[in-house]
């Protein structure tokens, strides 16, 4: 065994702005203790980026935070220590006091945190303003009216439009980019040498993404901070990241630099995860039938589909905007293809997909499906003609944990489409539940078990299988892999390929993640604002797209290889 | 603002009409009417009635019309000319005898819902912040006693209590000799002597229900993402509780005059019977059962009112607090 | 440069845990259903499940009320009017000195103060009045239809006394007569909830699953009436009921009237949650299935309910036997023969009854605080283990 022997030639002390040493944290659970990091070192050099690499669970958020001393309070310090370099020697931030003034004027003073969640992580009570000008009046002894200049200033650096004004705005007035753009002020306004981003655009759409992590790499490079980012994103990791520490269940199983990590991994896990994200960044459909794309019969079609919301008059003087949420979006989908819809939040894609099966009912257009019985024109079909459709075409859903009834074993789940579609019972019903847990990939023994038993994987495997009991002809995958940590996600995509291979279905797989499309899809449509922007052959719009829009997005895409950054040079798209 | 204040006022009205036609229905629930009971005692003592006179003063009182049209002229004079009926038993205008009542009711029930906050605050938020400590469980096991100890008996109990171990006498809000005496520094500090019983008894449950919701509410916001973003800004930990987490959690603080009001008139009108407090309640339990409707209809449309009114406040103070609410 | 380090040796397969409580259970968890789920996580509530037994056992003591109480609650001796509690005992001293087991109360000796005529009464330890275990007593029929005459306890010589809990002013023993208030108090409080629950079920699910007008109209109706003050209201009604009628009648009106003003707060639980759970991606899922909108309802959305709405039923339940308590002792609720807990308050109205006799006050309201404290405390833990599924 290695063991992560951190100590480096070759550079000043001086480089070094804080070095965690031998750090274990334990969490105290009802039943046992959780040792959430074991053992685990690194060093944040300025003007350098640290990521820390890891799945869910793998303890990177905790240690992040242990380094400000904010974890939850069930949790300790076991062991180790946090060494920040100061002028009068180092300081050990896991020896102080919970309460010293010592450690206030660590926290948001010389480290500065930015988080996950922009919805949630800024008062929503407070002005963007005034939480801004209380850090700086803080940390750097302004008065107010000083603190609230400088607060513009920053907002200014930030590139927050009209920065004069935004500051008495509350933050729900602003959207999730902006939002991440003022907590970045925050963090940065009382000029921390050391700045931690916890998953900083996890929760952003991938031309946010590419912005937000474009601006704190500069904001990082010409205020010479030290960065530690944590992500579950080796897309991320490689456009950002100097050196690369790898996490798992607690402990840092790999650190180097990031071209170390990427080209010549050497932990089985390491190689692991880079796998599963490099494949995504292929095309596995296209190997095999480059010249079949969009060729078979049309099995589903929409027309003119839109979809208004808010268009009818509100009384109480409410406004009668409506807002267009699908906007004229025809396409064809043919058999034994798979359409992509990619889109980001706000699109309007996955209204959508639930016109197509009308749970959301369209303002306007038609869809046709073309099953075995003739042209169907679905838009027309009554309740109960609708669940003829239903069998048909199958929803595949994105969150694995909500869409299993949590009070029905596996068995009934699976098998209640065949029992109200089928009125089969009994033994048959037994035979064929079994018989579609083991196509996809589960023991057909569990199935007397519920669903709190499973892991995401295995609940979205059990969901597919429920898709699929009713012998469909196409499924609609919502996001259907969007909830799951990389190495599933790979996982249940080559499931999700082998069943149609073996079965024959088609696919209207829709995502926000165009490396997933890619790696699953014939063709794409890519949808903005409601509006089906462009359509075409998977390999063709993700290598040569057309529309600026569309190459926008695609140029924000991370691209998992530190030797050739795609992001840092996008194609920029404004409207 | 106003016009979020506009929308506000305009949802009262069907609630209001509602509340006017609930209050009309108890009027009109006891078979016969105040004539019938009327005959009924004259006739105990021995009284010859006269049947055209009893048709006469039905013709006066209106009981012969359909039940719309008393209803109707019912609230017609109550929005118009402010004329609430008339007392039957007490042989006076039903807006004599309310007011007085009613502005004792109202002045009790702020003054419980002032006790509730004042109490319920500082608890509610040191069981948030030390929650599962020593004091913790304490403040919560007595917040469950007095949840659990229904007004009057908590009446009854101090009632005994404080004649047994300070041989008061508690009942009513004056002692004897201020009762008809005007008003002086004197009288009020009686009167302060005998409000503590009534406002505990009718405040208690509504504190410990008021703690619970206090400590639910700040542990949820504690554990929200924007407190780590304060303290990792650095702030104190007793700022970060009050300036952040405290200020949200405020606001089923504010918007529990709604629901806490409408306990609190119930908790005065039994308290008020049991101890004998010259508020609307032991006055509405005799109308009720000498059946003199209108004073007891008036009652139940007032302290309905009083409560609506409360809410509508909470609405606004809500508004005022949350400027989420006030944008949308 | 930096160094490019790693531990050797293959990816760990799971979280490093040290436990604390040896784990047991966990192979059963997988195949356990939401009951079983429930139930572990209630059984963790030690309180709740302290409390589920004390409703138990006031259950079983308004069910065998007739068995259980020494006496008729109506048999009244005015010889013994407000006579305090006897001390029951189990050993006395016989004439040698030697002491052997006699379970046994004594008598009093009373003094009657010729000024004001009050009693009092003083424990005479020469008096014997032994007693047993399933002894004749009064004849009652129990549950109306078993004739019978055998009472738990009670004293060995049936025209002897004993008062336990003392007596009233008419000298009836409290209790029995307590006992028989448990059964309707506490029955008074099952049927008011019955009654809420239909209404409140139906009306609250109508409300969730049709929205629209239906819900709009609902909903409305539901917030005119929680912000009634309910005790006036009560008042009101209760005030209405004629005099004439049977002590029956009145018993169910009241649990009407009672239940009446109950149901808003489970409609609007009931109605929140079908909304919720309408959204929620497995009822859309069962809807893809091909299950018709009662399958929906019954198959998918109560079953997910039920344990909510127990919860909330039992945290209704308190209100219900308070709101009884309290119109009976206004004197406007139950009236005699029939004995609440809310009627024996009655009776301690005043403060010189409860300067003279103390317990009259004591063990009524001590049996509804009891119950009230137990009903809240089960209910609190039964909401908490309603959902089993959050972590």
């Amino acid at each position: 065994m290695t063991k992560p022997d951190l100590g480096t030639e070759g550079e000043t002390r001086d480089d070094v702005a804080l070095s965690v040493e031998n750090l274990s944290l334990d969490f105290k659970l009802r039943t046992e203790i959780l040792h959430a990091a074991r053992d685990v070192s690194f060093k944040l050099r300025r003007g350098k980026t640290l990521c820390l690499v890891g799945e869910s669970g793998s303890g990177k958020s905790v240690t992040a935070r242990a380094l400000m001393r904010i974890i939850d309070s069930n949790g300790i310090i076991a062991n180790g220590r946090i060494l920040l370099d100061d002028p009068k020697g180092k300081i050990d931030i896991a020896q102080l006091d919970e309460r010293s003034k010592d450690l206030l004027a660590i926290r948001g003073g010389r480290i500065g945190l930015i988080f996950q969640e922009p919805m949630s992580s800024l008062s929503p009570v407070h002005t963007i303003g005034s939480q801004i000008i209380e850090a700086l009046r803080l940390h750097r002894n302004m008065s107010k009216a000083e603190a609230r200049a400088e607060t513009i200033e920053l907002l200014r650096q930030v590139e927050i439009p009209n920065p004069d004004k935004m500051i008495d705005r509350y933050t729900f007035e602003f959207s999730g980019g902006m939002r991440q753009r003022a907590m970045i002020a925050m963090a940065l306004s009382a000029n921390p040498e050391i700045l931690i981003a916890d998953e900083p655009t996890t929760a952003l759409d991938v031309t946010t993404q590419a912005e937000i992590l474009d601006l704190i790499k500069r904001l990082q490079v010409s205020r010479g901070m030290a960065m530690l980012l944590i992500t579950h994103d080796m897309g991320v990791v490689a456009e950002v990241a100097d050196e690369v520490a790898v996490m798992h269940y607690g402990r840092i199983v790999e650190f180097g630099s990031v071209d170390d990590i990427f080209y010549e991994p050497k932990h089985d896990y390491t190689k692991r995860l880079l796998n599963s994200t490099v494949k995504l960044e292929q095309n596995r459909r296209s190997t095999k039938r480059d010249s079949e794309v969009g060729t078979g019969k049309v099995i589903l079609s929409a027309r003119n589909l839109s979809k208004l919301y808010g268009a009818s008059t509100a009384w109480f003087g409410g406004s009668t905007h409506a807002i267009k949420a699908v906007d004229d979006v025809s396409f064809d989908l043919h058999a034994g293809e798979n359409l992509g819809i990619v889109g980001e939040s706000g699109s309007g894609k996955t209204t959508l997909g639930r016109m197509l099966l009308r749970i959301i009912e369209p303002t306007s257009g038609s869809v046709m499906f073309n099953g075995d019985n003739g042209p169907l024109d679905v838009t027309k079909l009554s309740k109960r003609q609708l669940r003829d459709y239903y069998s048909e075409v199958r929803l595949v859903f994105q969150d694995p944990f909500a869409s299993l009834n949590p009070r029905m074993t596996v068995r009934d789940i699976v098998g209640d489409p065949l029992r109200v579609t089928k009125k089969i019972g009994g033994k048959a019903l037994d035979d064929r539940v079994c018989e579609l847990l083991s196509l996809v990939g589960l023991d057909p023994s569990t199935r007397e078990r519920y669903p709190h038993a499973f892991s995401g994987g295995q609940r979205q495997r059990i969901g597919i299988a429920r898709s699929l009991a009713l012998d469909p002809k196409i499924i609609i995958a919502d996001e259907a892999t969007a909830a799951l940590d990389v190495s599933i996600r790979s996982q249940v995509l080559d499931l999700l390929l082998d069943i149609q291979k073996r079965l024959g279905l088609s696919f209207v797989f829709i995502s926000h993640d165009i490396s997933v499309v890619r790696y699953f899809c014939d063709r794409v449509g890519v949808m903005h604002r409601g509006k089906l922007v462009e359509i075409g052959p998977t390999e063709e719009i993700c290598t040569a797209p057309k529309q600026l829009y569309t190459q926008s997005l695609i140029s924000a895409v991370p691209n998992p290889d530190p030797r050739n950054k795609r992001m840092l040079h996008r194609t920029r798209f404004k409207d | 603002m106003p016009q979020y204040i506009l929308k506000r006022v305009l949802y009262m009205i069907p609630t209001l009409f509602g509340l006017s036609l609930i209050a009309f229905m108890i009027i009109q629930l006891p078979p016969g009417d105040y004539v019938t009971s009327m005959i009924a005692s004259m006739q105990d003592s021995g009284a010859n009635v006269d049947p055209r006179q009893v048709e006469r003063l039905r013709e006066i009182y209106g009981f012969n019309d359909p039940i719309w049209l008393q209803y109707l002229k019912w609230i017609g004079g109550i929005l118009t000319r402010g004329d609430f009926g008339y007392s039957f038993e007490w042989n006076r205008p039903v807006a004599d005898l309310i007011w007085e009542r009613m502005g004792s009711t109202l002045a009790i029930s702020v003054a419980a819902l002032l006790f509730v906050w004042a109490v319920a605050l500082p608890i509610g938020i040191y069981s948030a912040v030390r929650r599962h400590s020593v004091g913790d469980y304490v403040f919560t096991f007595i917040g469950f006693i007095g949840l659990a100890v229904p007004n009057f008996i908590l009446a009854l109990a101090l009632m005994y209590m404080s004649y047994r171990y300070f041989g008061q006498s508690v009942g009513g809000l004056f002692s004897p000799e201020y009762v008809d005496a005007p008003w002086s520094w004197g009288k009020f500090v009686d009167l302060l002597a005998h409000l503590w019983i009534p406002i505990i008894v009718i405040g208690t449950s509504g504190t410990a229900a008021m703690i619970r919701v206090i400590r639910a509410n700040l542990s949820d916001e504690l554990r929200k993402p924007y407190v780590i973003t304060a303290k990792a800004k650095g702030l104190p930990e007793h700022k970060v509780v009050i300036k952040y987490p405290l200020r949200i959690a405020l606001n089923p603080f504010v918007s529990a005059i709604g629901w806490v009001l409408p306990e609190l008139v119930s908790g005065v009108t039994i308290t008020a019977i049991v101890l004998n407090l010259p508020t609307a309640g032991p006055l509405l339990l005799r109308a009720l059962i000498s059946q003199d409707m209108y004073l007891a209809g008036s009652f139940i449309l007032l302290m309905g009112v009083l409560t609506l009114v409360g809410m509508l406040i909470s609405d606004l103070l809500l508004a005022l607090l949350d400027p989420r609410i006030r944008f949308t | 440069m930096t160094a490019h380090t790693f531990i050797d040796g293959a990816p760990e397969t799971g979280p490093a845990v040290t436990p604390i409580k040896p784990r047991h259970q966990t192979a059963h968890v997988e195949v356990a259903g939401q009951w079983t789920l429930i139930w572990h996580k209630f059984a963790r509530n030690k309180l709740a499940l302290a409390s589920g037994i004390v409703i138990i056992v006031m259950a079983l003591i308004g069910l065998f009320a007739e068995f259980l109480a020494p006496a008729l609650p109506d048999a009244s001796r005015p010889q013994f009017t407000n006579a305090p509690p006897q001390q029951l005992r189990f050993f006395v001293t016989n004439e040698d000195g030697t002491s052997s087991f006699q379970p046994h109360v004594t008598g009093y000796t009373m003094e009657v103060d010729q000024a004001s005529l009050r009693r009092t009464y003083v424990a005479d330890e020469s008096v014997v009045v032994p007693v047993g275990f399933f002894v004749q007593g009064p004849a009652y029929k129990m549950w109306g239809f078993i004739p019978t005459d055998r009472h738990l306890l009670g004293p060995i010589n049936a025209s002897d006394t004993m008062y336990l809990l003392g007596t009233d002013r008419l000298g009836r023993d409290l209790l029995s007569r307590v006992i028989y208030g448990t059964r309707i108090s506490m029955s008074i409080g099952l049927l008011g909830v019955i009654i809420s629950l239909c209404l409140g079920v139906t009306l609250g699910s109508l409300a969730g699953f049709y929205g629209g007008i239906v819900d709009t109209l609902i909903a409305r109706v539901i917030e005119v009436i929680s912000s009634m003050p309910t005790i006036p209201l009560w008042l009101g009604l209760a005030a209405a009921i004629p005099l004439t009628w049977s002590p029956l009648t009145v018993y169910f009106v009241i649990t009407l009237i009672v239940s009446l003003f109950g149901w808003t707060g489970l409609a609007r639980e009931v109605r929140g949650r079908f909304y919720s759970l309408r959204g929620e991606d497995f009822v859309t899922a069962a809807k893809l299935d091909g299950s018709s909108e009662r399958r929906v309802i019954f198959r998918h959305i109560l079953p997910s309910l039920t344990s909510h709405i127990l919860a909330v039923v039992t945290l209704a339940l308190p209100t219900m036997i308070v709101a009884e308590t309290a119109l009976s002792f206004l004197g406007i609720g139950l009236k005699a023969p029939i004995v609440s807990w809310g009627v024996l308050l009655q009776e301690a109205q005043n403060v010189r009854t409860i300067a003279n006799a103390p317990w009259q006050l004591v063990w009524p309201a001590g049996a509804v605080v009891i119950t009230v404290l137990a009903y809240n405390f089960l209910g609190d833990g039964m909401r908490d283990a309603a959902d089993p599924y959050e972590s």
